[in-house]
């Protein structure tokens, strides 16, 4: 996990690079999961995500089709890929290529939609699928050009660059994604076509603070899945969640999903929305706490410790303090100014999680429970404790032990 | 009446989104408000502000880096009020509370990775986890204190065997009491440092033993915790032995007090000769078992009294001889926290030609509903099943006080007041409450108090409580007793 070097070097369409992702095939988020169990804003998305590939001619009809099976649900990590929230992936949209250069492995995930009504909290309407096709059509390729020019951009070091700014990557990735910028925009403004093109992509990721959530994702793919089927390894390789589901890996586990029911977030809402509209947690954006961000990284972002607590410094040096207490080493490269730079917790471990009972803090967005809706709020979530039991049970089977 | 929809905007001013939504709910929550939100007004927010009803032209109009405080609320009145109130919240200082929360590791290998230093773990779990804990704490480098009891003989032996092999030292299962480098540990005495090491089979003699030396001058090195059964024949004094040999490295412990009830008759032998290989003195107080041959450096106590004096160098007066004859009206009840004490107070009684029954009787002693004077140890599990032990929660023994207060056939009601860490901050103003609701002619209650005052309880303090009652406090638990075979003489007119 240490040794990875992390690069993102492209933008391409999925079914360019993942062989197995059939036409009429939908990758989702979390463990696997099929129509009938799906929460809301997963259906919504599925809907959508059928209509902008020209499966259905409006939602009614796709709805219909999901019901009668005419869609094959995977999930994103079968095909070395991640997606927020409910993390549709499907052949024509297009995926950032983050290549760990250590170890030679390619993780895939989609572009960031912006904020407001989306396709990963579940919206489905045309202002969702026509911001679709220009990522597709427009976006996509441009940073696709900029990327293969300029030879991809290093993120291990923009990371730890962000961390010491105040981002945790998973809920606060604004100075991520303004470093990000920074380093494009040159590139991009050398091999974009044309002016307002470039005005408006360059817009679009200015606009969003969480433009590099989805390159933290797949940068997190690539960081553990070279540690996936190591045998007698009791290490986490991914956690994420379907709205119903939150499942687990561990690297000597092979390919076992380990799952239980997801919890509902805690946290804040934005006006006219409360609990009552929130939707269970979602999406594989857990990556990032599986290799020590996001809620482990909570005292870089004492802002963010805020939505559960009273969010000062101190106590977001808790939530980091108690995460050593279930990871196997401190990432001496993402470092923690307010913490004397101690590193980020890394690598959790199935033994320590149940031994102490301390599960993994997420930081999370929190999806409205109707499809179509969006995002409502943000908070804080922990992966449930029976994934992790479960997980050390077969591990010991595995390994012999009674 | 229609709701009303009023905006403020801030030109210019920045706040972090999460601060601004803890205020939004704050406002939201106010009364006449029917929603409500501070956010900076860029257009996915304003279009956030428009959906929840709360946009008016002004914070429409605001620029991205604006703050827009938005209400609907029952009235302008209110919605100004509101407001007003927002800005309050937005202006107030800022408070630090980086003192107020502060991180405790919850696993060893988090303490450890905290405290390197760290060399003993205490642990106190239900017993069936007792010994996967204490594994995992000798794994990690280490000596373990085991406080939990119900944990199976075999499993003790195991845990203590794999322990010596790597060198380490587990005092327990149902080990209460531990004084390390000056260190008190789950109940103990706040005692000075000095030259006398105690290796202690049970609690509250170790405390007892380590408190009278305290009172007399003396200080203790070390207290060692074994449990109550490592000197049985299964366990053969693993801890003991080991506890043993640390005291006897040790440069600054001069003398070793070794306290526990009467040990099997092989692992006396096993004792005795590590005793004989000892350059050190040693004090023996095997409780109720008298004429052991002992090695030169060492000599026997027959009470704990007699074991801290022996340890200070003191002489000891000869037991006294059985002075009592038999056919008395009157009855010694006691009621104890301490089952060492109560297990003294036995021996005391018998000495004096007294018949003895108790619920945890000493050889020699009938066991509850025989004849003689009757002893309860009321920490023994028949009273502490499913509530505290009486040293925790001394109200255990209120109603037992209570009763034998009211019962013509005692001549004496004799009573132990236990102090120390981890016991209840007045356990004499228990007692002194029940003798303070006893009416009438009773018997009289005879009391110690284990403890120094240094302790958080306070010894003189405590004494002085008893006293204001009426309770007759003596120096110690066998002074106690032997007080109360004295008031039965008197009160026969001996």
């Amino acid at each position: 996990m240490l040794a990875a070097d992390p690069v993102l070097v492209d933008v391409v369409p999925a079914a360019s690079v993942m062989p197995h992702l059939a036409d009429r095939m939908i990758l989702h988020a979390g463990p696997p999961i099929g129509w009938e169990r799906m929460c809301g804003p997963m259906r919504g998305a599925v809907t959508g995500i059928a209509v902008f590939e020209g499966w259905a001619r409006d939602l009614a009809e796709a709805e219909g089709l999901a019901g009668e099976g005419a869609f094959v649900f995977e999930p994103n990590h079968h095909h070395d890929a991640v997606g927020p929230m409910t993390g549709m992936t499907t052949k024509s949209q297009w995926v950032m290529v983050v290549e760990n250069r250590k170890f030679g492995n390619r993780a895939y995930c989609t572009v960031n939609e912006g904020l407001g009504k989306v396709m990963r909290f579940g919206g489905n309407d045309d202002e969702v699928l026509d911001r679709l096709r220009w990522l597709r059509d427009v976006l996509g390729p441009a940073l696709g050009r900029a990327l293969r020019e300029c030879g991809g951009v290093p993120l291990k070091n923009l990371v730890a660059r962000g961390l010491t700014m105040g981002d945790e990557m998973h809920q606060r990735n604004v100075a991520c994604s303004g470093l990000f910028l920074r380093a494009l925009a040159p590139v991009l403004a050398r091999t974009s076509g044309a002016r307002e093109e470039l005005a408006r992509a360059l817009a679009f990721i200015a606009s969003n603070d969480q433009f590099f959530l989805n390159i933290a994702m797949a940068l997190g793919k690539a960081i553990m899945d070279p540690v996936r089927d190591i045998e007698g390894s009791s290490v986490v390789t991914a956690m994420c969640r379907n709205g119903t589901d939150f499942g687990i890996r561990v690297s000597g586990c092979g390919d076992e999903w380990f799952t239980a029911p997801v919890e509902q977030p805690r946290g804040l809402y934005f006006p006219g929305y409360t609990e009552a509209d929130a939707n269970p947690d979602m999406g594989d954006s857990t990556i990032v706490e599986t290799i020590g961000l996001g809620g482990f990284a909570m005292a870089a972002s004492p802002a963010v410790a805020g939505f559960v607590g009273a969010g000062s410094a101190a106590d977001a040096a808790i939530f980091t303090r108690e995460m050593g207490e279930i990871t196997l080493a401190s990432n001496p490269e993402w470092t923690i100014p307010s913490l004397d730079y101690q590193g980020v917790p890394t690598g959790i471990d199935i033994r320590l999680v149940a031994d102490s009972g301390i599960t993994p803090t997420i930081n999370t967005g929190i999806a409205h429970r109707k499809p179509g809706v969006g995002q409502v709020g943000a908070g804080v979530v922990n992966a449930p404790l029976a994934c992790f039991t479960q997980a050390v049970r077969a591990f010991a089977d595995r390994m012999g032990v009674r | 009446m229609m709701a009303v929809i009023v905006n403020l905007v801030r030109k210019g001013f920045y706040l972090d989104s999460v601060g601004l939504m803890r205020m939004s709910r704050e406002i939201a929550g106010m009364d006449g408000v029917e929603d409500a939100a501070l956010m900076m007004a860029t257009p996915a927010n304003r279009e956030i502000m428009r959906h929840a009803g709360v946009l008016a032209a002004e914070g429409d109009m605001a620029a991205a880096s604006d703050l827009v405080l938005a209400v609907r609320a029952r009235d302008e009145a209110v919605a100004h009020q509101v407001l007003r109130e927002a800005e309050a919240l937005l202006d107030r200082p800022r408070r630090s509370n980086a003192e107020a929360a502060q991180w405790r590791p919850r696993s060893l290998r988090a303490a450890q990775a905290a405290r390197p230093s760290l060399n003993l773990a205490l642990i106190s779990v239900p017993g069936e986890y007792a010994v996967a804990e204490a594994r995992k704490a000798l794994g990690r480098g280490l000596d373990v204190m085991i406080f939990s009891d119900n944990v199976p003989i075999g499993d003790e032996v195991e845990l203590k065997t794999e322990a010596r092999a790597m060198g380490r030292l587990v005092m327990g299962p149902d080990c209460g009491t531990a004084i390390i480098g000056g260190a008190p540990l789950c109940f103990a005495n706040r005692v000075p440092r000095g030259s006398i090491g105690i290796v202690g089979a049970s609690g509250t003699g170790t405390q007892e033993v380590s408190c009278l030396i305290a009172r007399h001058g003396g200080g203790i090195s070390h207290a060692i915790g074994t449990g109550g059964r490592d000197l049985k024949e299964a366990v053969g004094g693993i801890t003991t032995l080991m506890a043993m040999d640390m005291l006897d490295r040790d440069p600054g412990t001069e003398t070793i007090v070794l306290v526990s009830k009467p040990p099997a008759a092989s692992v006396v032998q096993t004792v005795r000769r590590r005793v004989a290989e000892s350059g050190k003195r040693f004090v023996i107080c095997f409780l109720g078992s008298d004429g052991i041959d002992l090695p030169t450096n060492a000599v026997a106590a027959s009470t704990l009294r007699d074991a801290a004096l022996l340890a200070l160098g003191r002489t000891v007066s000869a037991p006294r001889q059985p002075g009592h004859g038999g056919g008395s009206a009157g009855r010694i009840v006691g009621l104890f926290a301490g089952g060492t004490l109560c297990a003294e107070a036995q021996i005391i009684l018998q000495r004096a030609g007294l018949a003895v029954a108790s619920n945890v009787p000493v050889p020699g002693a009938s066991a509850t509903g025989g004849p003689g004077h009757l002893l309860l140890d009321l920490g023994d599990d028949e009273y502490t099943r499913g509530r505290p032990h009486p040293m925790i929660d001394p109200s255990v023994r209120d109603e037992p006080l209570a009763a034998a207060l009211r019962d013509p056939a005692n001549a004496v009601v004799l009573i132990d007041v236990v102090l120390g860490h981890g016991g209840h901050a007045d356990p004499a103003g228990a007692v002194a409450d029940v003798l303070k609701r006893h009416r009438g002619p009773g018997p009289v209650v005879v009391a110690s108090v284990t403890g120094t005052d240094e302790d958080p309880q306070g010894l003189a303090g405590q004494i002085a409580r008893l006293e204001a009652v009426g309770v007759e406090v003596q120096p110690s638990n066998a002074d106690a007793a032997e007080a109360a075979c004295a008031h039965l003489d008197q009160t026969h007119g001996r």
